[in-house]
């Protein structure tokens, strides 16, 4: 299947998320609300994605955009679910059960963003120690002890 | 990164007294661990019952750095992801600004990616399968695997200078074209490999003592290696057919006939046997790259000395020696990234620990850990 036998399945399967596909630079992209996250995942897991590939997130100024990507041995396409959650409330609900794999990635994002994942069995630093101060990803993170980098170009 | 190391169940002895659980500590720094990894088990007896990995230090914030680099300055930093196996995560990144900036990458590049990282592979599952015979006491595959290793090694030496951080893998090509006389250096090593291989999977796999070591150790499922992300080897050893050289091709890959190894019992000994026979696999590919291969551009013509990708973002992954690597870059239009993401196969494959080690006595728990061959320069980045 590629990206545009994607599309149409998609579309015909579930007409509501179909206006939100786009494809650009390879995967699909599909951009839900944060409440329908959890419910869309479900969806394309019954689809045939069988495995969560990554997660990631990204700092936008006003809110986190988190990045799901997932992968099917038999769709052969990657698709990414996005979602965007406010700054001062980063909440989302977690996707670990639907696919364990979202255990430690999920823990990752906690740790280096501060976006917390409701549901999350464990939901504990995992690359910083537990006392460290601030979200080391976020964009607005300052530490003194970080030598500027000097600008030559 | 913090653990519970106080809550101690109570649990019964042989006589029926009640007794507590033992915590033992192994790490951050022991020789089983492959690296900076600290492994928290309960044992009951010698029999472990739960065991966490705490992981994160050799957190270097790489992705961090990545965001106050140009585009060009971020290669030396993915060599530091996973050590033993830089070309990969070399090749992935730059796959990725490829994507991003819509670069053409010339035929003989791709061809030259191929030949360097199926050698990274079999210098990468060499280590892999050499340090499993060091943890069960078989050092003489220590000895031979780095033997092996140092061949391909050498031959990047004169490649590129290095022996483990390359950079050679550029956006738009490769750092400069083969030296004169090396296709020759690395047929002849290749082709004296396949029975090399096969040598050592009779002293080693089919040794008494390593098949009592190794077989039904660390148990996983094909289920649960898709659910928990596993990828790579570790996938494979579990009868998972999934390999991206074949099932999403990239670069000149759908030009070459090769086989994916597989195994079905999904323990220690399948995943370290796939790991050798693939390396097996890697000869051939290499070989019909080195008669293919054709005179030419290694590097794109026209590529700006500063790169700055339009606005968006891309991701793209390839096949390493552990798994799924994958690279997301997101940029903002300017000469440095927005954002970096490196996915990383051994962070993913490590998180099974806990779920493979119940159950087994702690020698077997150093035997589960070097059987998921984790780098850890990757795990924490």
């Amino acid at each position: 299947m590629n990206i545009e036998e994607l599309r149409e399945h998609l579309c015909s399967r579930y007409p509501l998320l179909c206006p939100l596909f786009s494809s650009e630079f390879g995967d699909g992209t599909l951009t839900v609300e944060p409440d329908d996250l959890h419910r869309a995942a479900g969806d394309m897991k019954e689809l045939g994605f069988s495995r969560l590939d990554v997660v990631t997130a990204l700092d936008r100024g006003e809110t986190f955009e988190l990045v799901y990507r997932l992968e099917s041995a038999e769709i052969r396409t990657g698709l990414s679910l996005r979602c965007s959650v406010p700054r001062d409330q980063p909440r989302i609900s977690s996707l670990f059960d639907l696919w364990p794999a979202a255990d430690w990635q999920e823990r990752e994002v906690y740790d280096l963003f501060g976006i917390e994942f409701e549901g999350h069995p464990d939901l504990r630093r995992i690359l910083l120690p537990d006392d460290w101060v601030g979200h080391l990803l976020r964009k607005d993170y300052v530490d003194d002890r970080v030598v500027k980098r000097p600008d030559y170009i | 990164m913090a653990v519970d190391i106080e809550s101690r169940t109570p649990v019964e002895d042989a006589e029926g007294r009640t007794v507590e659980e033992l915590v033992v500590n192994i790490g951050p720094s022991h020789p089983s661990t492959h690296g900076v990894c600290r492994i928290i088990a309960h044992i009951d007896g010698e029999i472990v019952t739960r065991a966490e990995p705490v992981i994160g230090y050799l957190h270097r914030g790489i992705e961090k750095m990545c965001e106050n680099r140009t585009y060009l300055q971020i290669v030396p930093l993915t060599d530091r992801l996973d050590y033993v196996g830089s070309m990969y995560a070399n090749w992935a990144y730059c796959r990725a600004v490829e994507r991003l900036a819509s670069i053409r990458v010339p035929e003989r590049a791709e061809y030259i990616r191929v030949i360097t990282c199926e050698l990274q592979r079999i210098a990468s599952h060499m280590m892999a399968i050499g340090s499993s015979g060091a943890d069960t006491g078989a050092f003489t595959m220590f000895v031979w695997a780095f033997d092996v290793r140092e061949r391909v090694v050498e031959l990047f030496e004169e490649l590129c200078g290095a022996r483990l951080t390359y950079s050679y893998v550029r956006p738009g090509g490769v750092a400069r074209d083969l030296p004169d006389g090396w296709t020759d250096a690395c047929r002849a090593v290749v082709d004296r490999l396949p029975a090399k291989i096969e040598e050592m999977d009779r002293l080693f796999f089919g040794n008494t003592i390593a098949r009592g070591r190794l077989k039904g150790v660390g148990v996983l499922s094909a289920d649960d290696a898709v659910a928990w992300g596993a990828s790579g080897p570790t996938a494979r050893g579990s009868g998972v057919d999934w390999d991206l050289r074949r099932d999403d091709p990239y670069s000149v890959y759908p030009r070459f006939d090769f086989d994916i190894p597989l195994g079905d019992a999904g323990d220690a000994y399948d995943r370290g046997r796939c790991r050798l026979w693939e390396a097996v696999e890697s000869c051939r590919i290499i070989t019909q790259a080195l008669d293919q291969i054709e005179p030419g551009p290694v590097h794109a013509e026209g590529f700006p000395r500063l790169l700055a990708p339009r606005q968006g973002d891309a991701y793209d992954r390839i096949e390493s020696a552990r798994g799924t690597l994958g690279v997301f870059v997101a940029s903002d239009g300017s000469t440095r990234p927005y954002r970096v993401k490196f996915r990383s196969p051994a962070f993913c494959n490590l998180a099974l620990i806990g779920r493979l080690a119940p159950g087994h006595t702690i020698s077997d728990l150093v035997v589960i850990l070097g059987s998921l061959d984790p780098v850890f320069g990757e795990v924490d980045r």
